[in-house]
């Protein structure tokens, strides 16, 4: 735990920024801020989302990551072929814990598998597509799925490979199975983000809307940007069905693709990773009216609100009140366990390094349990998940992110319904319901607090060093840099392979995790008794 | 069942790939550069590729795993990369500051077709690499080879690049090691030394990717090949090579460049795989071998005795990389098992197949390069089904869907502690496999004896 006085972020951005060239140095410190939230909650403004310096040790990924692993990957009966060199669709391969529960044991379930074009020499000279429908060929021999999404590699683009066009064909020749390619290569724009749109935009033309029969039940939504690591899709489940909302569908984790395809039967979709899917929730509103707004389900204060905002919107006054039966049932128990916890945890530092939307929403549960978060960022996120769709409209868009299509959506005219009157709305709006709204991290965030977009290895070293922190918050590949310095480490991609984290069940699980990360004696083992005290004091002498 | 959709009957593929049995070279080759001491791997290509593969060894060997890429972007894809391969070696010399960085390609830049050759002569010639300092590179293209090619790549570089020929001949002895554990590459080193010979290995993993915890972060940690000793290993006077696939690219190279006389060696797994190793280091070091080894191998064949009814007429399935499976192969048929499949995604050649089954029988089926993967194993385990399997960690899935025992051997082990530390070559790594292989067994005898046939006494 820090002892003394905190060092001034500003101090800290300075140390961090002597190392560079002169060059670097000017670009880092647009992406590096000390925090001020004003009176209307306005932030300064964050250089985000542009390319990372090369040769830096970075965190990010890449489009094809964002795309297949992030989006598409948890969902388990799209069959997934990876239409590439081998590398790509074996990285992906299970890596990410989604997890899944088909319905019955004999329910499709693709997940386990890795399925790749293993693209050779001569593919690449003489072109891939035609192993490329072999493959699909093949895979629908074995497989007989509903629906194959390809996914390019960075050398499908370069060769100049149409998988567009090969899943048209192959989709004429296999009418019962609906085929779609995606252009994730890896090269495109500047990190995980621009797979993220790629997915959002094949999923919104290809998939939603192809089905016309939803589920039944009275108060439909679907939730976008949930992903089931470590099983938080099965916990929001347990929530919904409890309280009596109807989940029609989850993007993506434990999700089917006809709860995908028909999608746009509900009357809400409620957004939890605003990066990787807001815009998969603009398109849906535009196109078929439905409003979205933002939810958190990652700290239990977070998820009762959520409940309730939800709950509002649909304005049912039983609804309304089994939502706050449920909320003062469960918070019982999470009560007591975070009682229990703040008290070994309150005052100690944490640091969240992840994602574009979960450096966030964890803070949520530190605050929790007493902690403070003294510097975050993100790890592929755009200015408006830091400082509020507000600024959306002065984002500038360099050439990086140009080349990532934006669809134009209009009203359907046929399967477009207004579900809230302008007065309705207002109401809504009256009540703090906020549609189509994200405020985003940093007005949320302390005064004098660091926030670090694109952090990268180096940066982490200093930022330990200062703040000497409780826990750092971040993924696999900085995981054993820092528990190697005596700082624990907790993963927020894969959870270190526990979980569930959202909802009340969760907030207890990461609780209880953060106690035994915080409040660990194992480091105390990092000295021997003879690094302790050298001094060699025996009173036996060998050599009399 | 989670491969439920895995059939028994067996379709031909030609195109599609399933659960593959290799990965891509650069991360081969991203490991065999973490084999030299205060080394930065750089990856050229898309970042992706760089976030991969360091998740990937760092999954693997639960320790950090630090390099770098030029972060391509759709510009460099069109321009090529020479720029961000330029920058990169700036900042990462006024950054990290190693004393070597190692360059590899990824099918991005090698569809581009950038030369890197030409782009570090320019990186010297517009100084930016600093006095004293080196950067190396190797291709490796993804559409080619696997990670085991790239290991070997990578290591075949480090003679190109390094290894020079002096005036004399040393009495040393250079050991290229293979894709193996960090705890192989020391146990190879104990052996050498226990024998009295210089030796000089490279890479050399040991103390770098297992590194221990000190409670402060070292990027460059003091294990790994020193630049002078590769540079030295062109004095040498004989190079041993172990495992075909990974390591006889540069031993022959070391030959052919430096005229260092080469043997190439299986991997020295096994009773017999290592008796051929300390063999031919005997011989060529003209040394006696010390009752501490002879020791250790009495050791090992003592077990073998003593246990082998637990062997005898096992069946097992074999899945990974080639210069593994070669000596694991002649292992287990030494303790009498019957290997009934072999298969490695890696393009491992005809004379991979003909080595398995002059060990095994010509019974034994083979399967190697594009389109042998863990789908085609798994169809051959249902079709005649083992009592024990090998494989990395996801071959738990099959084991665990035709509940058969199984030991875990290769890249990647996601999921397990124990390869990075204890080794399974030399006469300890022998035994180290005998007494999991019995764990295995006899865990599973238990498990189903009926009770009154439940052993005390095993």
């Amino acid at each position: 735990m820090f002892e003394g006085k905190i060092p001034e972020a500003v101090e800290v951005k300075e140390a961090i920024l002597k190392k560079y060239p002169a060059k670097l140095a000017r670009k880092r410190s647009k992406q590096i801020l000390v925090n001020k939230v004003d009176e209307n909650g306005v932030v300064p403004e964050i250089m985000a989302n542009t390319r990372t310096t090369p040769g830096i040790l970075t965190m990010r990924g890449c489009a094809y990551a964002g795309c297949k692993g992030v989006v598409l990957g948890p969902t388990r009966d799209i069959l997934q072929i990876t239409h590439g060199p081998i590398g790509c669709g074996f990285y992906s391969w299970l890596t990410r814990r989604n997890q899944t529960r088909p319905k019955t044991p004999g329910d499709t379930n693709y997940m386990p598998y890795a399925l790749s074009t293993d693209m050779q020499e001569d593919e690449i000279i003489f072109g891939g597509e035609k192993k490329l429908k072999k493959a699909i060929e093949e895979a629908i021999a074995i497989f007989h799925p509903k629906a194959i999404g390809i996914f390019s590699t960075c050398p499908v683009g370069l060769i100049g490979d149409d998988v567009h066009a090969v899943a048209r064909e192959m989709e004429l020749k296999y009418p019962d199975v609906n085929i779609f390619g995606f252009s994730c290569e890896g090269y495109k724009g500047v990190s995980q983000s621009a797979g993220h749109h790629i997915a959002n935009n094949k999923v919104f033309t290809d998939v939603v809307g192809q089905l016309e029969k939803g589920k039944e039940g009275k108060f439909r939504l679907n939730i976008l940007g949930e992903y089931n690591i470590g099983g938080d899709a099965f916990e929001i489940e347990r929530i919904m069905d409890a309280t009596g909302f109807t989940l029609h569908s989850t993007f993506s984790g434990n999700s089917e693709y006809d709860e995908f395809a028909s999608a746009q039967m509900v009357d809400l979709n409620v957004v939890m990773c605003h990066r990787s899917i807001n815009y998969l929730a603009e398109m849906m509103e535009t196109k078929y009216g439905i409003p979205w707004f933002k939810v958190n389900f990652v700290g239990a204060e977070a998820t009762a609100k959520s409940l309730r905002k939800m709950a509002a919107y649909f304005g049912d006054k039983d609804l309304i009140e089994r939502v706050e039966n449920f909320i003062v049932e469960e918070m019982k128990e999470v009560e007591k366990v975070r009682l229990e916890i703040e008290g070994k945890c309150k005052g100690k530092l944490a640091m969240l390094f992840v994602g574009g939307s979960r450096a966030h929403h964890y803070q949520e549960l530190f605050r929790e349990i007493g902690m403070e978060t003294i510097s975050a960022g993100y790890e592929f996120a755009h200015r408006d998940d830091y400082e509020g769709r507000r600024v959306k409209g002065s984002i500038t868009v360099d050439a990086d992110t140009r080349n990532i299509e934006e669809i134009t959506v209009e009203k359907d005219p046929v399967n477009y319904r207004e579900r809230k009157t302008a007065e309705e709305r207002a109401m809504l709006k009256k009540q703090g319901i906020e549609l189509s709204e994200y405020h985003g991290m940093m007005s949320e965030m302390k005064d004098n607090t660091l926030i670090i977009d694109d952090l990268n290895h180096y940066e982490a070293e200093v930022l330990i060093e200062k703040y000497k922190p409780d826990v750092f918050c971040a993924g696999i590949k900085e995981k054993y840099v820092m528990q190697k310095s005596g700082i624990p480490l907790k993963q927020l991609h894969s959870y270190d392979y526990s979980g569930p984290y959202a909802g009340f069940k969760g907030a207890m699980n990461f609780y209880r995790e953060i106690d035994r990360l915080v409040n660990t004696k194992v480091f105390s083992l990092t000295k021997a008794p003879w690094q302790e005290s050298p001094e060699l004091a025996g009173s036996y002498v060998w050599n009399e | 069942m989670l491969l439920r959709h895995t059939t028994e009957k067996i379709e031909e593929r030609s195109a599609l790939t399933i659960n593959p049995a290799k990965t891509c070279q650069p991360v081969g080759a991203m490991y065999a550069a973490l084999g030299i001491h205060s080394c930065l791997p750089h990856s050229h290509g898309s970042q992706g590729c760089c976030s991969y593969h360091r998740s990937a060894l760092t999954r693997h060997f639960k320790d950090p795993i630090m390099a770098t890429t030029s972060s391509f972007t759709e510009g460099a894809s069109v321009f090529g990369g020479q720029a961000n391969l330029l920058e990169s070696i700036n900042n990462i010399f006024s950054i990290y500051n190693p004393d070597v960085i190692a360059v590899h390609t990824t099918c991005l830049s090698e569809v581009i077709g950038d030369d890197l050759k030409q782009i570090i002569a320019k990186a010297v010639t517009e100084g930016k690499i600093p006095t004293g300092k080196r950067v190396i590179h190797t291709n490796t293209p993804s559409f080619k080879g696997s990670h085991v090619t790239g290991f070997s790549n990578m290591t075949t570089s480090m003679v190109q690049y390094f290894s020079e020929k002096g005036k004399e001949r040393k009495k040393q002895v250079n050991i290229i090691p293979g894709f193996v554990e960090p705890s192989d590459m020391a146990e190879v080193k104990r052996l050498v030394a226990e024998m009295g010979v210089k030796g000089i290995m490279f890479p050399d993993t040991a103390g770098v990717t297992n590194s221990p915890m000190t409670g402060k972060f070292n990027m460059f940690p003091d294990g790994g090949a020193l630049v002078s000793d590769i540079v030295s290993a062109g004095d040498s006077f004989l190079t041993l090579a172990l495992g075909r696939t990974a390591s006889m690219s540069a031993a022959k190279l070391l030959d052919t460049k430096c005229k260092v006389p080469c043997e190439i060696l299986d991997l020295p797994i096994g009773v017999r795989g290592t008796d051929a190793f300390i063999n031919s280091l005997r011989m060529a070091a003209g040394v006696n071998v010390p009752e501490s080894i002879t020791f250790e191998r009495g050791q090992a064949v003592d077990v073998i005795t003593d246990m082998h009814q637990y062997f005898y007429g096992k069946k097992v399935g074999l899945v990974g990389d080639p210069d593994q499976l070669v000596s694991l192969t002649q292992f287990l048929t030494d303790l009498d098992m019957k290997v009934l499949y072999v298969v490695t995604g890696t393009p491992a050649g005809p004379k991979f197949e003909r080595k398995i089954k002059e060990f095994a029988g010509e019974n034994t089926i083979v399967k190697y390069g594009p389109g042998a993967d863990l789908f085609a194993f798994h169809q051959l385990i249902k079709n005649d089904k083992p009592d024990l399997i090998f494989g990395n960690t996801y071959a738990k899935y099959i084991a665990r869907d035709e509940d058969i025992p199984m030991l875990r051997i290769g890249f990647p082990i996601y999921d397990r502690v124990g390869h990075q530390y204890f080794p399974i070559v030399g006469y300890r790594g022998a035994l180290r496999l005998l007494e999991r292989m019995l764990n295995a067994i006899l865990d599973r005898q238990d498990r189903d004896a009926p009770e009154e046939r439940f052993e005390l006494v095993m």
